[in-house]
């Protein structure tokens, strides 16, 4: 039989385990002030990360995703688009919404149940965080496609798990975007669980970012805890798509070091010398050791970054805990933008119920 | 003639879904594409989930995209995205992002279509909060609905009744003019007996009217022209007229959308009525295949009988 088409997966790194550098950096990134701006995120994210679980653990948050060894691949991400696309994140992108100017106090208010948090102040484009899982992956694709019919030079990235991988409405969205070469990248952020659905019980293939050739279009792995691998490969994928290039696919190699949520429990159902052994990746201290090693970064300049991060939280938190309830009517008050009768005498029962008021 | 004026109209509607640049299964997109070119009239991919999804993404960008769903028995894969997503973005982001779309898709029976192309499930999408569900009865109606619905900024449901497409002819003025959405209209005035219907049932509906006419009882015919959200005003009114109500749906019994207007009649009409409301819809049966379908769509004869045993007759 003839061969009639071929397919490779290549695997894009950057920093090794030890955050020795396996390839040298791009020229722009020699100085180091990216890669220190990065760290900073990167810190940032898990310093929320922290505080969003005391604040649920003392009642105060709702049920909240936490994003723990997966701030290189969701950092990496955010960093590498530009102002002007649109990011359509899962619900454990808090790094890259962090990225792209969504505030920590919003997040804050989005995960303790207030649709406040998601009306970002900045990015106005970028979409709420997709709970369906995948659900988003075709809106990607629309608001790629709405980029290439006005002829923007924008581009919409598109992020989701590995669970996602498995939904149709991924193949859906990839697939249009491939047939009709939109400017939308796709990441997946393959933390190896979704839930207590281990990555291997989720399909046959043996890389997740193969799944692009079926669409038509390249995909590649990288190292996800290689916050550089990631915002290099990204940030090409991204270039590549607004000039014309068309959509791709990223499979970030990572893993959740914590539970799906706050209500769950993975000890349950995953091995602790499993958990054990991510830990040793860890994306914060890998290129911690980089910038020990290559940037002469002290425990000066670390302490001093900590308390940076950890009073921007904190601040955020207590503007958090601040923000006055939304009215009894907000229920209504967004269902549609001009509201019907049938909404307006809702409405008007529940303020009558609640002793509630325009006035 | 809707979708070429609102296209004239406005460059950002963009009209999407599988087969639409050949004129689609119904020609209902008929020309559009040689009028408007491939970047505004889009071929997708034979997959409902995404066509109802590039329509949220476009919409959130400030396009206005009307998406066929081919057969409304096909809707369902786009059911998550109606559900989860279009009838929920405005509210999820506080007015931030909204979706100013229309999905069409035909519904129905009566055209002897093969297995899933004849459902009628209007009520499970007039479930959902934040959605507008517009079913036009008339060309007329459709040409006037569909502009409205395309102007309207939050998603729309429109729902084709496929019959009505082969069989109904009127005289048509391209006139740019739209119908008010969530609103009943009143088609037909009487004082004894008011019938409620939307979509192709109408023409059972009106038939039926004539033939009371005969026999000298009026009927108010009301045709529900959006079914969410629901004008219950005009059917309150009517019904504290005539007292008596039947109300008609070619869709199965349970939860169709009958029982909720039956449900608004008991609890705000109740004292008005003379006889117990009465509905006459399709049975809760799988829809059959063309051999027994005219069994189980409503008829005049079943509207009649109906009729009569409201007005004791």
């Amino acid at each position: 039989m003839a061969v009639v088409a071929e397919f490779k997966v290549k695997k894009e790194a950057y920093l090794a385990e030890d955050g020795r550098l396996l390839q040298v950096l791009p020229a722009e990134w020699a100085d180091l002030s990216r890669l220190k701006e990065l760290y900073r995120w990167m810190v940032l994210t898990r310093a929320f990360d922290t505080k969003a679980i005391e604040l649920q653990r003392t009642g105060r948050l709702g049920t909240y995703a936490s994003s723990l060894g997966q701030e290189a691949a969701s950092v990496g991400v955010g960093a590498a688009m530009t102002e002007r696309d649109v990011f359509l994140p899962a619900f454990r992108d808090h790094g890259a919404q962090l990225v792209r100017g969504v505030g920590l106090c919003e997040l804050f208010q989005y995960w303790g149940g207030d649709e406040r948090g998601s009306d970002f102040a900045v990015p106005r484009e970028d979409f709420p965080v997709s709970i369906t899982v995948g659900g988003h992956a075709p809106h990607a694709s629309g608001v790629a496609l709405a980029f290439k019919l006005r002829q923007e030079p924008r581009v919409a990235v598109c992020a989701f798990g590995d669970g996602a991988t498995s939904k149709g409405d991924v193949y859906e969205a990839m697939n249009v975007a491939g047939v009709w070469q939109l400017p939308a990248v796709f990441i997946v952020n393959n933390n190896q669980w979704a839930i207590s659905t281990a990555r291997a019980d989720q399909t046959a293939a043996s890389t997740l970012a193969q799944k692009a050739f079926a669409a038509g279009f390249g995909g590649v792995q990288v190292d996800g805890n290689d916050v550089v691998a990631v915002a290099l490969t990204t940030g090409a994928a991204v270039e590549r798509a607004r000039s014309g290039g068309g959509p791709y696919l990223i499979e970030c190699l990572t893993y959740r070091l914590s539970d799906h949520t706050t209500v769950d429990d993975a000890s349950r159902y995953r091995e602790d010398e499993e958990v054990s052994g991510w830990w040793q990746l860890d994306p914060v201290a890998r290129l911690r050791a980089h910038l020990v090693n290559d940037g002469g970064w002290g425990s000066e300049e670390e302490a001093a970054l900590l308390k940076s991060c950890s009073a921007e939280v904190e601040h955020a938190a207590e503007r958090y805990l601040e923000i006055e309830p939304q009215r009894p009517e907000a229920i209504f008050d967004f269902l549609y933008a001009d509201l019907p009768e049938a909404t307006l005498a809702e409405r008007a029962e529940l303020q009558a119920q609640v002793g509630s008021s325009d006035a | 003639m809707a979708l070429h004026r609102a296209m004239r109209n406005d460059p950002d509607v963009i009209v999407l879904g599988e087969d639409v640049g050949g004129g689609g299964v119904f020609r209902a997109t008929e020309g559009l594409l040689q009028a408007y070119g491939p970047q505004r009239v889009l071929d997708t991919p034979l997959a409902e989930t995404v066509i109802a999804g590039l329509s949220i993404g476009l919409a959130a960008q400030g396009f206005k995209p009307v998406a066929e769903i081919q057969f409304m028995g096909f809707i369902y894969p786009a059911l998550d995205q109606i559900a989860n997503h279009a009838s929920r973005l405005r509210t999820r982001t506080r007015g931030r992002l909204s979706v100013p779309m229309v999905l069409r898709a035909p519904y129905g029976g009566g055209i002897r279509a093969p297995e899933h192309h004849s459902e009628s499930v209007e009520a499970m999408l007039a479930h959902i909060p934040g959605l507008r569900v517009v079913i036009p009865s008339s060309p007329r109606q459709a040409y006037g609905l569909l502009l409205a619905a395309i102007d309207d900024p939050d998603p729309v449901v429109f729902l084709e009744p496929k019959r009505l497409y082969r069989s109904t002819k009127e005289p048509l003025d391209d006139d740019g003019q739209g119908l008010p959405l969530d609103t009943c209209r009143t088609v037909r005035s009487g004082d004894d007996l008011t019938i409620i219907t939307w979509g192709s049932m109408l023409q059972e509906v009106l038939a039926a009217a004539e033939t009371l006419a005969g026999e000298g009882v009026m009927a108010d015919v009301i045709d529900v022209t959006t079914l969410k959200p629901f004008d219950a005003e005009t059917v309150l009114k009517s019904v504290a007229r005539t007292g008596r109500v039947v109300i008609v749906q070619e869709a199965a019994r349970t939860c169709g959308f009958a029982g909720e207007i039956a449900a608004c009649i008991a609890e705000k009409g109740l004292f008005d009525l003379e006889a117990p409301i009465t509905r006459v819809t399709g049975f809760d049966t799988v829809m059959p295949l063309p051999q027994l379908e005219s069994l189980y769509m409503p008829d005049v004869a079943r509207v009649l009988q109906a009729s009569r045993r409201v007005l004791a007759l």
